[in-house]
């Protein structure tokens, strides 16, 4: 199996779903001609050409709405936002628009189309460019929100985002760009609404998604040398959220620590965790833990930058906090 | 309104206790659920919770100073209120039996309560701040499975939360022997240790101290039921349905102690309460043990009404349902093993009653009439334990002929 990045997963995906079907297109900020502000469109405008593949003025608002009127008109456009940061222009499209046409048509309308882009923090680039806005999409019923971790689950995802008939919110991360992993060559989708197991053990469940993945599996990694077992599931779906994988695994290991990169209020880390309370209550045997960012806007030095973000130190500490050992 | 503030039982044995610190001043305004004062009991130190808002008006036993339970310590009020009267009406009144009925009839009581946070076990609770039993809903849940009284258990969690692992460890220790025996050529053999739930841990306690504090004497006699059979035949074909037996016997016991009221009584050492109401409990077992559902105030009922009542308590009673209050406080109890055949039995006195009726099978049986000549009849044997502190024998004798005549003449009920 080889190899590949995050990067390449999500071009492999795009690319073999335009070749799939000529209604998919790619519209946005910078993807044709420079290939993508991440070099995810890499070729894809050689290939398709500039019917297919759009270079937006810096406009989120209005380009999103002509995705928008696209899909209701039979296309399936794929929108990149350059990052989630610039999506909030486009919000009222996607609250009022997109994940509202189906219902108030009636079913007449269906809007097939994937907004998608880097979220969260990255390094040294401040309060406004630095927010993991999940909660906001994941908020909105009528949306359906992934955010894929490794490259393999990208993949998987952004075909199976492309395909369906509803509005779907893509969640990458630009750090995660990079990020290597194996991807097989013959097709294959990953279903939304699905959990992943990514580390199987018996005493504290970690509940996390996207880029904490890592530092997640970095913790368990640690505490496996203490002879702490740990399982971790991987959201990849927040809207859906695969109830069921959690609960069997909170009801396996009786402790939860759930790990979210976005602010703590009304995140999507604290609505598991009240999932978790109130539904693996009688088998829980302490407390479900939540690590979230620091409440606060994201300083740019980078030292507290780095401080108000979810760690391996903090996810570790957690993990003790619900075995009671300190 | 002032009100008046009095000892409460901290604990479920507690007959006294003494002010270890007051918490607020004379003058301090309080409020419901303020810890006011900390009162050691016979077993901890406990907080005592005020029970309304207003202002601390007055003290009246200082710390340090000693409280029967419904005894007044303290006046609550509002400002300027005077509090002369309410403090010289407890005085004269503080000990009486019947005041202090009511405060302890409830807590001292906490027979067969098997739910988890409540379960006070006298021998083995483990002081906790404030009485609160903190648990994982995990650890609940695995007691429970296996039997533990969370009150019996150190946590060692923050707060001392019992925890999983504190549960474990005491199956560990339990399962030493248990791991051997499952070896499966000696299974057999081997003895088997099982955990004591909460409410055989209270059976074992109340029953041992009733044996062991009351001193027990027992009554026997032979009743004709013929003409109680008849009449519940009658009734049964009147109303279409059937009336307990027990409804029967609870109708007619009832009777028999408003004509000889002391049967109806607790003993407190320096007093007797002479209970008001007979509230009569009818034994029921249980896969976990035994309880007692009470029918209040017999006296005043009729056979159909207990007979309902009863129906729905021993429903509840199977149900693990009843309310605290509806097997607390006995005055008397029934207990009838005549369904399994048992002739004739002597039981063990449930207090805070004085005595107990231990009924046995109705048997056809040969009896010598007073013409000498045999009938057969329809015969069943009680037996009577009684409290010889409350309950002479003789008073337990002529107890229990009222009864067997009343069963015999249901008219004499009337007379």
């Amino acid at each position: 199996m080889p190899e590949i990045t995050y990067r390449e997963a999500l071009r492999q995906a795009i690319d073999e779903e335009m070749e799939r079907d000529r209604t998919v297109f790619l519209l946005g900020e910078e993807v044709g001609e420079y290939n993508g502000a991440y070099k995810v469109s890499m070729g894809l405008l050689d290939k398709y050409g500039p019917e297919r593949v759009l270079d937006t003025p810096i406009t989120e608002e209005g380009f999103t709405g002509v995705g928008i009127g696209a899909a209701c008109v039979g296309l399936r456009p794929i929108v990149e936002w350059m990052t989630f940061n610039f999506s909030i222009q486009a919000l009222d499209q996607v609250l009022n628009n997109a994940a509202k046409l189906r219902h108030m048509s009636g079913g007449q309308f269906k809007v097939p189309i994937v907004f998608r882009g880097p979220n969260g923090p990255a390094e040294y680039l401040s309060s406004q460019h630095s927010q993991a806005l999940q909660s906001m999409f994941a908020h909105i019923p009528g949306l359906l929100v992934v955010a894929p971790a490794t490259p393999y689950d990208a993949k998987g995802l952004l075909k199976s985002a492309i395909r369906n008939d509803n509005p779907v919110v893509f969640l990458e991360a630009e750090l995660m760009y990079a990020w290597k992993g194996h991807v097989p060559d013959e097709e294959y989708l990953i279903p939304i609404g699905k959990a992943d197991i990514k580390r199987n053990g018996l005493d504290v469940t970690i509940v996390t998604y996207s880029k904490p993945l890592k530092i997640v599996l970095d913790a368990a990694d640690i505490l496996a040398q203490e002879d702490i077992d740990v399982e971790v599931v991987d959201l990849r779906s927040l809207r859906p959220i695969d109830e069921e994988t959690i609960y069997k695994s909170v009801r396996k290991t009786n402790r939860c620590v759930v790990v979210d990169e976005a602010w703590p209020v009304c995140s999507v880390g604290s609505h598991v965790a009240w999932l978790v309370s109130k539904n693996c209550f009688d088998s829980l045997d302490a407390p479900v833990e939540v690590i979230s960012s620091e409440d606060v806007p994201l300083p740019y030095n980078h030292r507290l930058e780095l401080a108000c973000q979810p760690s391996v130190e903090k996810v570790v500490k957690a993990v003790k906090k619900s075995l009671y050992m300190e | 309104m002032a009100e008046p503030i009095l000892m409460i039982a901290l604990s479920p044995t507690m007959e006294q206790g003494t002010i270890a610190r007051w918490n607020k001043k004379e003058g301090d305004p309080v409020k419901s659920g303020d810890i006011i004062c900390d009162v050691e009991t016979d077993k901890a130190t406990m907080e005592y919770e005020c029970p309304e808002d207003g202002i601390l008006l007055k003290i009246v036993v200082a710390n340090g100073g000693k409280a029967s339970v419904g005894q007044l310590i303290a006046v609550i009020g509002e400002k300027g209120e005077n509090v002369d009267d309410l403090v010289k009406q407890f005085s004269t009144q503080a000990l009486s039996p019947k005041h202090s009925k009511s405060k302890t009839a409830q807590q001292e009581d906490t027979k067969e309560n098997d739910s988890e946070s409540d379960v006070v076990s006298k021998q083995n609770a483990i002081h906790r701040p404030g009485g609160i039993v903190k648990a994982s809903p995990l650890a609940k849940r695995i007691a429970k499975q296996h039997g533990y009284d969370l009150a019996a258990i150190a946590g060692t969690g923050p707060g001392g939360r019992i925890v999983k692992r504190d549960i474990e460890s005491l199956l560990k220790k339990g399962s030493v022997v248990s791991g051997e025996a499952s070896s499966p050529v000696s299974s057999t053999l081997v003895d088997e240790i099982l955990p004591v739930s909460g409410m055989r841990k209270i059976i074992a306690q109340r029953l041992t101290e009733s044996k062991y504090s009351a001193p027990h004497y027992y009554l026997k006699l032979s009743i004709d039921m013929g003409a109680l059979i008849g009449a519940r035949k009658a009734l049964n074909k009147s109303i279409n349905s059937t009336i307990s037996l027990n409804a029967f016997l609870m109708k007619f016991t009832a009777e028999a102690i408003k004509r000889h009221p002391i049967i109806n009584s607790t003993w407190k050492g320096d007093t007797i309460v002479k209970h008001g109401s007979i509230d009569i409990g009818l034994a029921v077992a249980l896969p976990e043990g035994l309880i007692t559902p009470i029918v209040r105030n017999c006296a005043s009922k009729g056979i159909i009404e207990i007979d309902n009542e009863l129906r729905m308590l021993i429903e509840k009673a199977q149900n693990n349902s009843l309310a605290q209050n509806e097997y607390n406080g006995a005055t008397f109890t029934i207990t009838n093993l005549g369904s399994y055949g048992i002739e004739d039995f002597t039981a063990i006195i449930n207090p805070p009653g004085s005595a107990i009726l231990a009924v046995g099978a109705i048997i056809k049986t040969p009896v010598v009439a007073e013409s000498d000549e045999l009938e057969i009849k329809q015969m069943m044997k009680v037996s009577l334990s009684s409290d010889h502190r409350v309950i002479d024998g003789a008073v337990g004798a002529s107890f229990l002929k009222d009864l067997k005549d009343l069963i015999e003449n249901p008219i004499r009920t009337l007379y």
